[in-house]
């Protein structure tokens, strides 16, 4: 189910707040976030994000599109290449 | 005969039934568009008159993304996920399931037919 409109869209604070500090500075910089639940927002477009996937943080250049999903969606957990060829096929 | 947006005919059904035919227009749609243009829904599409079929026609271009044009705009949805390289334009690209369907059995439907795994019996 669709999260209430009355609610507004969901961002943590500390992703907020970040986001806020590097755009005053001098920007550029990967915001490391560890929140892949937050929402992207449109003041965070032009950003670089590095979100995190449980084991590095992923560099996100956040775009116009990307608005109303959520961080998580571009930084996959999972990690699978296919399977290895048997081996007793191989061995034919 | 009745051609409505593009190729369908579909005749001897009943108006909303028939109007289903058309790729984009579901029965909710179908009874909203015979509400509309004044279309009994017991009425069956040859027993339509010009004028009426040319009404609904109208309705539907005016109103509703249909066919050919659905298709694409469904299909230019799926690429601009694709090029952003969010996970639902990944499970495109791969062709698996997208909406967290599982995929340790079944998901056959974006699968594709099984693919025999060699020297898997002994």
């Amino acid at each position: 189910m669709a999260r209430s409109v009355w609610k507004g869209p969901f961002v943590d604070a500390h992703v907020l707040k970040k986001a806020e500090a590097s755009r005053d500075s001098g920007r550029k910089e990967v915001i490391k976030i560890w929140s892949r639940r937050s929402t992207i927002l449109p003041q965070f477009v032009g950003l670089t994000f590095g979100v995190y996937n449980g084991k590095k943080h992923i560099p996100v250049l956040v775009s116009e599109d990307m608005i109303g999903q959520k961080f998580g969606e571009y930084s996959p957990t999972r990690t699978y290449h296919g399977h290895m060829a048997d081996k007793k096929a191989k061995r034919k | 005969m009745a051609r409505i947006a593009g190729v369908n005919i579909p005749t001897h059904k009943r108006v909303p039934i028939a109007l289903t035919y058309i790729h984009g227009i579901g029965h909710t749609a179908a009874t909203s568009i015979c509400e509309a243009v004044g279309v009994d829904v017991t009425r069956r599409v040859n027993e339509l008159s010009d004028a009426e079929v040319l009404a609904i026609r109208e309705h539907i271009d005016a109103n509703y993304t249909v066919e050919g044009d659905l298709r694409r705009e469904v299909q230019m949805n799926i690429k601009s996920m694709m090029d952003l390289g969010n996970y639902r334009g990944l499970r495109h690209r791969r062709n698996l399931p997208v909406r967290g369907q599982r995929t340790h059995t079944n998901a056959r439907t974006r699968k594709g037919p099984a693919k025999a795994i060699a020297g898997k019996k002994k």
